[in-house]
């Protein structure tokens, strides 16, 4: 098992307080062998992203409830690549309506898990893509 | 309950009736091989008097509306008046959700419920760098009495009564509602509503925290004070496990750290020099309904025993007011799927049915398209219209507490009891709720992973999600929240911040300081300050300053 440990960096940005599914989807990760640091609640992008870099992580993934995906998503994804680190892998969950998933897309998040998704899901995708 | 001679011969029937259940059940395996509610309490096969043998009628039970309460907290409960039919709104400007609650008043809707945008919840105004994005998001936002002075118009304060979501900064929306009221022309006797205040519940898992725990509970005891002398209708807290449940807690966890979230806020006012009875009877409480339909029967009865019994016998309080546990109920938010919405509709009846077999006073129903966006026009509607069907179709408020006396509601009732006070034990021996935060905080989580590898293992059934799915179309109708809300209210803040007599403004921020570093009850200065259109950040930012900032332990 040489194999470098997959390093994930879970975010809760804005002001929203609901951190329920972060945190199971950051054990999920855990229990699925990777290396997960949970920021807790109320991170500006800018926090976020300086604390991907400083704990190099492959992924960063966020969760938002309160409606400010739109606005925020991108900002961290931006953030990122102007710090020279466009290669760490973004993705999101929430409540996040459908419509709103070819925009946050296009903005550079990988993709969008919405209620209801396996844990397995997340798990899988992320080793797919970080392997 | 029961003689002996009749308990003897029950066992003897139930011995020979165990030996042919061992039989079918051998024929034919059972559909799990043990089964239990989350809380994790066994469930048997049927319940008989044998499993309430111990229990004492007078002692446990007694008659709706005296103690210990298991039966309700009024003698004849709905056949009064039904509960108070109040659905959670808000979003937008102020003016959107006026809109919203003039329409819900005229669909029958008997109390408003206001729901505050994040930044108004926390403490900042519509134009602070951290309210980007967010602003009318979640809630209305809510800056100034202008505000208010809007999502009240036509609406009158001293009328009908008003709940409003607001947790670190309650004080100073009620100082707003207070100063809305006298400008519509009602004095503080007549208003009637609720404040959620309930601080520790935020630090536990809902997030909206401002200052570090100290402060914060002596802003909560001001407001018991403040309204005992000045607002006596009010209820002053209104102490949640919704979000507790929400965030994942099984109902015994639910009743266990709401009630010790309780028991701190007691504390806390008693340490402040108030008498128990002066704001005992002020609190209140607010409850998950969530799918375990016969637990959550049990779990509201098994709420107001334990309550009774903890005002009475650990505080001491002599005044039976005090003793009642009155409750909100909101179904369960996290039940609701996103595949095949209108399932959430059975969903959400069958959860309000349980709250209103549990004898709550006030309800909420969630609408279907909730695990999608906020709720549009129409499935509010819905949501309101379940209520009403179990309020006057369907025949189960003519009579108080219609499950009582089932062997298995009493004997589930004592073990959700039993489990609780184990809870509380523990919390107590951390040395409270607001020292046993980090507690609470790791056994929601266990509890909320355990509940979604149940889902994920196909252990527990989620229609749509794990089983009878179906393709489906994407959902149409979803409300939208106008992007350009933030923009209109930061242009609406300027104009009030333009409007006001500025060395005014500076000498009520003077007060406010003054009063936080003094002993004062700072309700008072709240009040004077926002009648002069001082906004709630500016005041927050006062009580950033002089207290400091909470800071969240990260437990994962």
């Amino acid at each position: 098992m040489s194999e470098k440990r997959i390093r994930v960096l879970v975010a809760k940005p804005g002001l929203d307080g609901h951190d329920r599914g972060a945190k199971v989807i950051a054990q999920a990760l855990r229990d699925g062998g990777m290396e997960v640091v949970y920021t807790g609640l109320r991170q500006t992008p800018e926090q976020i992203v300086s604390a991907a870099l400083q704990e190099d992580v492959d992924v960063v993934g966020m969760s938002i409830l309160s409606g400010a995906h739109a606005t925020l998503f991108p900002e961290v994804v931006n953030l990122l690549r102007e710090k020279g680190a466009g290669d760490i892998l973004v993705v999101g969950g929430g409540i996040i309506p459908d419509e709103d998933v070819p925009a946050l897309k296009e903005a550079g998040v990988a993709e969008i898990f919405g209620p209801g998704t396996p844990l397995a899901n997340v798990v899988n995708y992320i080793k797919e893509k970080v392997n | 309950m029961f003689k002996q001679d009749q308990l003897d011969k029950i066992a003897a029937g139930k011995e020979k009736w165990a030996a042919k259940l061992e039989a079918t059940v051998k024929k034919r395996p059972e559909r799990e091989p043990e089964f239990a509610v989350d809380s994790g309490i066994t469930i048997n096969t049927v319940y008989t008097p044998l499993d309430l043998a111990d229990m004492d009628y007078e002692k446990d039970l007694g008659m709706p509306g005296e103690y210990p309460y298991t039966r309700g907290v009024q003698p004849n409960l709905y056949r009064g008046r039904l509960w108070t039919m109040r659905q959670y709104a808000g979003f937008g400007s102020a003016d959107e959700t006026n809109q919203r609650f003039r329409y819900l008043l005229e669909q029958g809707q008997t109390g408003l419920s206001c729901a505050f945008d994040l930044p108004t919840q926390i403490g900042y105004d519509s134009d602070h760098p951290l309210a980007r994005g967010e602003v009318g998001k979640v809630g209305v936002a809510i800056d100034s009495l202008a505000d208010m002075e809007t999502l009240f118009d036509q609406i009158p304060l001293g009328k009908v009564s008003t709940s409003m979501t607001i947790n670190a900064p309650a004080g100073i929306l009620l100082a707003m509602y207070i100063a809305c009221a006298e400008k519509q022309g009602f004095t503080k006797s007549e208003i009637n509503g609720t404040i959620q205040n309930d601080v520790i519940k935020e630090y536990i898992c809902r997030g909206t925290y401002i200052l570090p725990p100290e402060p914060s509970m002596r802003l909560i005891s001001n407001i018991f004070e403040f309204c005992s002398k000045e607002i006596p209708q009010w209820n002053t807290i209104s102490i949640s496990g919704y979000h507790i449940r929400e965030a994942g807690a099984t109902a015994a966890q639910e009743i266990a750290f709401t009630l010790a979230d309780g028991i701190a806020y007691v504390d806390a006012a008693i340490k402040s020099g108030l008498d128990v009875d002066a704001f005992g009877g002020r609190l209140s409480f607010f409850f998950n309904a969530h799918l375990n339909f016969l637990e959550e029967v049990a779990k509201f009865r098994a709420a107001r025993r334990v309550w009774a019994r903890i005002m009475r016998e650990r505080f001491g309080a002599k005044n039976p007011r005090s003793w009642t546990l009155r409750f909100h109920t909101q179904t369960a938010g996290v039940s609701l799927t996103a595949q095949q919405p209108m399932v959430n509709i059975m969903r959400t009846a069958y959860e309000a049915l349980s709250a209103v077999l549990g004898g709550t006073q006030s309800l909420h129903t969630n609408s279907y398209d909730e695990a999608l966006a906020l709720p549009c026009d129409e499935s509010v509607m819905i949501a309101l219209r379940t209520q009403q069907v179990i309020g006057y179709e369907i025949g189960v408020c003519d009579l108080v507490d219609p499950l009582g006396g089932s062997y298995y509601i009493e004997s589930l009732t004592n073990a959700l009891e039993e489990k609780a006070m184990d809870y509380i034990g523990k919390i107590d021996a951390l040395g409270g709720a607001v020292k046993a935060i980090e507690f609470m905080q790791k056994e929601i989580h266990n509890s909320a992973y355990q509940y979604q590898l149940a889902i994920d293992n196909k252990k527990k059934t989620v229609i749509g999600v794990n089983k009878f799915q179906m393709e489906e179309k994407p959902p149409e109708g979803l409300l939208k929240v106008d992007l350009s809300v933030g923009e209109r209210q930061v242009e609406k803040l300027k104009k009030v911040k333009a409007g006001r007599d500025q060395a005014k403004v500076e000498s009520l921020l003077k007060a406010v300081r003054e009063a936080a570093q003094s002993d004062a009850n700072m309700i008072p200065v709240f009040v004077e300050a926002v009648k002069e259109y001082v906004t709630l950040g500016e005041i927050c930012d006062v009580l950033r300053d002089v207290f400091g900032e909470y800071k969240q332990q990260i437990v994962f």
